[in-house]
This record gives structure tokens, sequence and C-alpha cells, in this order.
């Protein structure tokens, strides 16, 4: 089978090129080799939080002085502002409404009451402009009857700092106490799926009935699994302001997000291969020729151009032994000391190398092989080196950026071929 | 790297790192909270059972066998068959009669097959179905399929000679339904076969590829078909002809089964079983065959994706190629399970599950306005037939019916 481009990872940077791609008329693959790591979506995607250990407010200033190897380096600090807008557009297109600039950070508030810098914030969540001027006089803090992965104690201890009153209260339905018949699996999704329809409207009247004279109602982010239809539709029968605060995963807005991608990548004509690996790359020279994948033994699958997108340890991208740290699906040459004790931080909260491992890439994202860049082989995404997206903020903007970058770049080298040809 | 290798355990038990993201694809949890979920049935479980068997949980027997866990998982844990090894050596509960009958398709296909008029008849009749509903526990809502008068086998065998002129030749794996069921599908993929040049022979002997005795715990007889099967299968390998089968379920379980739960070693020709449209798209795709469709064909399809044809990865072959029909208009669907699986949804305790797993299914494919739908799953097409009241075909009747068997034959150069 042919393509014009490959992308092996299908998470949110695979997701972003392949739709990036298929919107320009590519015939696009996404090789999947099971869900991915937007199901653990906070429901914010960071561009630069903090630098040198600082907030930031305008991450775009911050940005032009980050060192070479960093992704947003490599992009280019002026290139920057004009694919956030477009990763916006994606967004709106594919059905997921965020708020937020690329100019300047807002806050989004977390399970600990805490603000945090962000860059895009799903529309359900909690944010604000400034942390100390939240504009909220009085919450009401709701659960769930038997939810154990949102803890709405912390989350009222955070709130006192930014001297916020908050009530609780715990709600039940019907359906909800059905569910509780299996506490353990009682989680977000759970909950997700039967929040629709007429049980919207009964969880409505018990919030509001809950809500007393508060202005802000904080409700765990457990509606809209497959689309924000829910959430809409319970906010218009909620009299105060209803916002989502995140809980343990597996996360909602995550799911929507992966689901509504997916779905808008297999709309404008692309092909998702979800639940297969790629086992084995056929390199001709400098370039990737094919490859081929357990599912389709036998069969290769080629492309012009191949994008890997597998994430970093917690998705496979990356792997770590003892002794090595390697790139599992093509070999590729991976950023990383081999001396092991140079892998961690002796505390938890230091600086941890390991965060900024990744693939070795040249400016435009191709992979080396051996020292040599493969002229049609790119990394997007958290398996890519450089940043560390826990203590910048930065791991969802390094994916999306890098992802439209590296197709912008495909689009673009596509166009120069034709117009070569027509000459 | 010592400790590496000894951590090392069957199905990837080790390598779950109780992210949880098979729980939310489990379609089983979703409407029987009874059920433990794939991660508590599975990984979880397993740690326990590894201490004292006693830990086993009788309600693992609510699962599907569906693989959609196994499909979300990021760390390739097998989960589902972690959790139908564990139901095959840890249940040990007696099979009952229901359930030894609805797994023993091939004993019950020839029964019926021989007085198909009189036994069609009965299973329509209402004051049948209340009986076995109340003795058996069969759910009186399920329509039985019909059998047909003769097996595909006896019309296989009347036409056995013509299929030798062919210049290259296979051999077909038709399974139970098409045996004793639907014998016409077997008829569409010996017309499609031929018209590319390939003769279709029978194995030597075929016995039911044993999903149905899995999950109804007859692993001793399903064990015996498999080492039957293989053997017969591994003859035709060694005479150069590929596997082919028109069910996605009975492809998925010799190749993937066998060994995972039968220890039924089948590496030497796993690659040789294919299902048809894989077989076929594989051909279409290298430029090995060309595909001549009729200028009169016009049909509005959607395509659903059996569970177990989302596990093998292949649901590209049969839409690629029904995509390939001109006249053919395929209307997008969002895989998720119908929720039959086998004999899971005839039976009565399971009833109301099998239906609310598969209502929303049901409501896309009515919402789609289809003339058709296409599957490569047997079970399946009756679910869908009798949930939605709409018609479902095996992609390899569509493209039969589609295909203009004479330029066909002339593009490929076939007398």
């Amino acid at each position: 089978m042919k393509y014009d481009t490959i992308i092996i990872g299908g998470g949110l940077s695979g997701l972003m090129a392949g739709v990036k791609l298929a919107r320009s008329g590519s015939k696009v693959a996404i090789i999947s080799s099971g869900q991915s790591a937007l199901h653990f979506h906070s429901g914010s995607f960071g561009l630069l939080g903090h630098a040198d250990g600082k907030e930031l407010l305008h991450p775009l200033e911050a940005i032009g002085t980050l060192p070479a190897g960093h992704p947003y380096s490599k992009i280019g600090a002026e290139s920057i502002p004009a694919l956030a807008d477009d990763a916006k557009q994606i967004f709106a297109d594919a059905g997921l409404t965020f708020i937020g600039d690329s100019s300047k950070n807002h806050f989004r508030l977390t399970p600990l009451g805490l603000c945090e810098p962000s860059w895009l914030t799903m529309d359900d969540y909690a944010t604000c402009e400034n942390p100390s001027e939240t504009g909220w006089r009085k919450a009401t803090i709701i659960n769930f009857k038997g939810f154990l992965d949102f803890l709405p104690g912390f989350l009222a201890d955070g709130l006192k700092k930014h001297n916020l009153p908050c009530d609780y209260a715990e709600i039940t339905l019907p359906a909800i106490e059905r569910l509780r018949r299996n506490s353990s699996e009682m989680r977000a999704a759970a909950i997700a799926k039967v929040l629709k329809g007429p049980v919207l409207e009964m969880l409505a009247s018990e919030i509001n009935r809950a809500a007393g004279n508060s202005d802000v109602v904080f409700m765990p982010a457990v509606v809209g699994i497959d689309s924000e239809q829910p959430v809409r539709e319970l906010r218009s029968m909620v009299i105060p302001k209803l916002l989502c605060v995140p809980v343990l995963p597996m996360s909602v807005c995550g799911m929507r997000s992966q689901i509504r991608l997916r779905r808008y990548f297999e709309q404008l004509g692309g092909t998702y291969f979800l639940g297969d690996n790629v086992t084995r790359g056929y390199m001709e020279g400098p370039a990737l020729k094919e490859i081929e994948t357990a599912n389709l033994s036998g069969m290769s699958l080629q492309a012009d151009n191949f994008i890997l997108a597998t994430g970093s340890f917690f998705s496979q991208g990356l792997v770590a032994e003892p002794d090595r740290i390697y790139e599992p699906v093509l070999g590729a040459d991976v950023e990383a000391p081999s001396d092991r004790s140079l892998w961690c931080g002796k505390s938890i909260f230091d600086n941890q190398p390991y965060m900024q491992f990744g693939v070795t890439t040249d400016r435009d994202f191709h992979v080396m092989f051996n020292g040599v860049p493969a002229g049609n082989v790119y990394a997007v995404g958290a398996i890519l080196g450089g940043s560390n997206p826990i203590r910048e903020g930065s791991g969802g903007g390094v994916a999306i950026l890098s992802a439209l970058q590296v197709a912008r770049n495909i689009i673009a080298a596509g166009r120069a071929d034709n117009s070569e040809a027509q000459a | 790297m010592e400790y590496q290798i000894k951590n090392i355990s069957p199905n990837n038990l080790e390598q779950c790192i109780k992210c949880t993201i098979c729980t939310v694809y489990c379609p089983v949890l979703a409407v029987n909270p009874d059920y433990p979920g794939p991660k508590q049935a599975g990984p979880d479980g397993e740690r326990y059972r590894l201490k004292n068997p006693e830990f086993y949980d009788a309600a693992l027997k609510y699962c599907l066998n569906c693989k959609r866990c196994e499909v979300a998982c990021p760390s390739n844990v097998k989960i589902g068959d972690i959790i139908q090894t564990a139901r095959i050596r840890y249940d040990k509960r007696q099979v009952s009669l229901r359930d030894r009958m609805l797994a023993s398709t091939d004993f019950m296909g020839k029964m019926a097959t021989s007085m198909s008029f009189i036994v069609n008849t009965a299973l329509r009749m209402p004051l049948t179905k209340s009986v076995m509903d109340f003795t058996l526990g069969i759910d009186h809502h399920r329509n039985f399929p019909t059998y047909s008068s003769e097996t595909f086998e006896s019309w296989m065998r009347r036409e056995a000679p013509d299929q030798s002129s062919f210049p290259r030749r296979l051999s077909y794996f038709h399974g139970c339904f098409v045996n004793y069921n639907n014998p016409a599908l077997g008829r569409d993929f010996v017309k499609l076969m031929n018209a590319i040049g390939y003769g279709v022979s029978l194995l030597e002997k075929e016995r039911c590829c044993g999903v149905a005795k899995i999950a109804n715990k007859m692993v001793d007889e399903a064990r015996r078909d498999a080492r039957l099967n293989i053997g017969s299968i591994r003859k035709a390998v060694s005479r150069g002809q590929q596997v082919i089968a028109t069910s996605s379920t009975c492809v998925f379980t010799i190749r993937d089964e066998y060994p995972h739960l039968l220890d039924v070693d089948n590496a030497d020709v796993r690659d040789s079983i294919l299902l048809a449209t894989a077989f076929l798209n594989r051909l279409v795709d290298e430029g090995r065959v060309k595909l001549v469709f009729r200028k009169d064909y016009r049909r509005r399809i959607t395509y659903h994706t059996p569970c177990h044809m989302q596990k093998l990865g292949w649901a590209i072959h049969s839409v690629s190629l029904l995509r390939s029909i001109p006249g053919l208009t395929l209307v997008p669907l969002e895989s998720s399970c119908c929720g039959i699986a086998g004999t899971y949804g005839f039976k009565k305790e399971n009833y109301a599950y099998s239906q609310a797993i598969g209502r929303e299914l049901f409501d896309r494919i009515i919402e789609a306005g289809v003339d058709l739908v296409a599957t490569d799953c047997e079970t399946c097409k009756m679910q869908i037939e009798m949930s939605t009241g709409v018609k479902v075909e095996n992609p390899v009747t569509i493209l039969a019916e589609a295909l203009d068997v004479e330029a066909t034959m002339k593009a490929n150069g076939v007398k």
C-alpha cells in the first residue's frame, strides 16, 4: 500500500500532523500501537509556562532565549504564533473548543487548587486570566458519591489561598448508584458514559440545589466523552457558572480530543491503523523506503515521507534498559549519555535529565541514523529531545507545533516538487 | 540483564502499568457493573490467581473475548488472552447441555441440515422458542439462522472437478456457517476466486475452528479440532496452497487463539492462513489481479468492523475492496461491538447486555440509511439483521454480485 506520508504513532502529535497533511489533500496513514497518552490529558496544553524556574506570562518572549537544541528553537520563534493559530483552528474544525492564545498565558485551575500557566485549555475547564483576581466570589465544589478520583478537600484548601470560600456537596443519581456496584471501576470515563440525555437534567437540578448562593460551581471533569454537547447542555441548565476540574485518568476531555481528532482525520480521507506495531523499516540509502507491521505482515507500506510520533518513555517511543536508551521502531540515533548515573536527578523534584532525552534530529526534524539525517523521516512530539515538558510546561506545545511545522514543510516541499515537475 | 529476562511473563502480564485505558474500551463494563472489567479480570486478577486459584472470580464469564482491550492497550499486554486462559484454567464448573449445544456447531449443523425443513420451521415457531428459553436458557428473542438443505461441502464435491483446471489453486476454510447455513457465500467465494484464476479446493478434513467451544470451555474438544484443522492446513500449505477463509473469526481463531489459548502450534503455516478480503486486496494492491465491476451496480453500503477483524487489523482490506467498486457508496461507520460475540448473546442471562452493548451500533446503522451492511463475521450478521432490520452480507458476496465476471477473467488472462 502506498501513501504520501505514513505517521508512526497516533497520539496528539501524530494526529495533528496527520490532520494537517490530510487537509492539504495528501494520502496519509497513521499506525498506532494502542490508545495514546492523550488519555492522560489535563484539559490544557502548555506552550511555555516556566523558564529558569520562573512563571511566564508571555511565552513567546522567552522562546527566543531557549537553547539551540530545543524543538522551539528549531521551529524558530518567529514561526510559532502562526502555527499556534493554525492549531487552534484545527481543533475547532475537529469540534474541540479551546480558549487561550500564544501571545499570553492564562491560568488553569489544578486539582490541588493551584493556578498553572497554560496556552490552550478546553472550554469546559476552570481558568482565569489572573490568579489574584479570579472574579469568583463564592464556590461550591461538588462530587459524585463514591467517586474516588477527585479530591475536593485538596481543591478547597488550594482555593482558600485565593481567598475563595468553598462549600462542598456530594451528589448522587440512580445512574451513579448503579455504577457504585463496581466501585473500583467507577472512574471518569464510566461516569461520562451515563451522563447524557435525561440524566443531565437530573444532574443539573441536583447541582442547582447544592449550589445555594454560590456564583461558581466546580465539578470533576466527567462529562462529554466524544463531544462537547453534553457539557453545553448541562451548562445551559445550571444557574451558577459551571467549571470542570481535572480528575485522575482516564481523562474524559483527553478521550474527546483523541476521538474527535481521529474522526476528523478519517473524514479527511486518512487511514488510521489501531493496535498495530511497526516491525521493520527498509532503508534505501539515506531514505526510508517502506515499513512492515505486525498485522499487515508480508505487505509493504510505502510512503514518500515518514513521521515518527511514537512519544517518549511512557508510550515506548523510547526504551530504557539498564545500560542503554534506544528508539525501538526504526533504531534511530538517540541523544542520551551512555553513563547511566547521568540519567536521573537525585531527588524526584530535581531536574531530571532523562526528560530531555530524545531521538537526534537536524534543524528540520529529520531523524538521524548513524549520524546521517534521513531525507524523508521526521520526528515530532514527545520523542524529540531538548525540552523538559514537566519543568517548562511545554509538552503540549512541543507535540502540536513540531507536528504542524513538519507537516507544513512536507506540504511545501511537495508543492515545490510539483511546480518543478510542471516547469 | 539477567533480572530483565526473568521478568518476561506470559501474555506480557508484567508490562501492565495500570493505566486503565482498557477499561474505557471494554463494551461489557459499560453496560454490566457486575463484570470486573479487563484490568481487574486480566492482569490485576492474574496476580492473585497466581498466588492462589481460589481467587478466580466467576464473573469472568461475562467477558466477550472481543479483544478490544488488547487493541486499546498501549503496552501490548494480552489482556483478553489472560482472561480466557484464566477461564480455561480455573473455572471448574460443568459445561451445561445448553452451552454444549450452542458450541457444537458441527454436530448441530449436521443434524439440522439433514432435516432442514423441519428444523427451520420448528426454530421459527414461538412455541419452540419459549420452550428453548424455559428449558435451556436460550433467549426467545433470538432468531436461529436457517439451515440449508445441502451443505456447502456437498455442493463443492459436485463442483470440484471444474476447479482443477485453474492455473493457480487455493484451499478454502469455509467454516460452519457457510457449510450449514449460508452456502451461498461459499459459492460466491468460488465464483470470485475462479474469475481471477484461482481454483478452490476443500481442506482434506475441516472441523469447526473452535471459537464457540473455547468460549464455552470445551477446551479438549476444541484442541482436538484445532489439531485436525492444522494438520489439514499443513497438507494444503505443503502443496503450495494458501488457506483462505471468509469468516474473520475463523481466521482469527486459527491464527491466534490456537497457539495462545489451545497450545496448538501453527507458526509454520500461520502466514498462509488469510481472510478472503486480505488475500484479494494484497493481490489487487500489488497489481497482480484486476477486478472489473458491473456498470449497472448501485448500492449504498456501510462496513461494520467485527471485533476480531479490529484485532486482526484487517478492516482496511475489506474497506479498500468495497471502495474499489465504482457504483458503491461506502458510508463510514465508527467501529464498536455489536454485542453478540458468537454464542454469548444467545444465552438468556446475556441477552439484555448483548443488546445494550450493540445499541449504539444499531442506532448508527439505522441512521446511516444504507441498503446493506457489509461485514466479515457471521454472528455480527445475525445480530445486526435481527436488531436493525437491515440486511447484512459478507464483502465477498457483495464483490461477487458487483463483479463483471467475463471482463474480470479477461483482464486476468483466465480462460
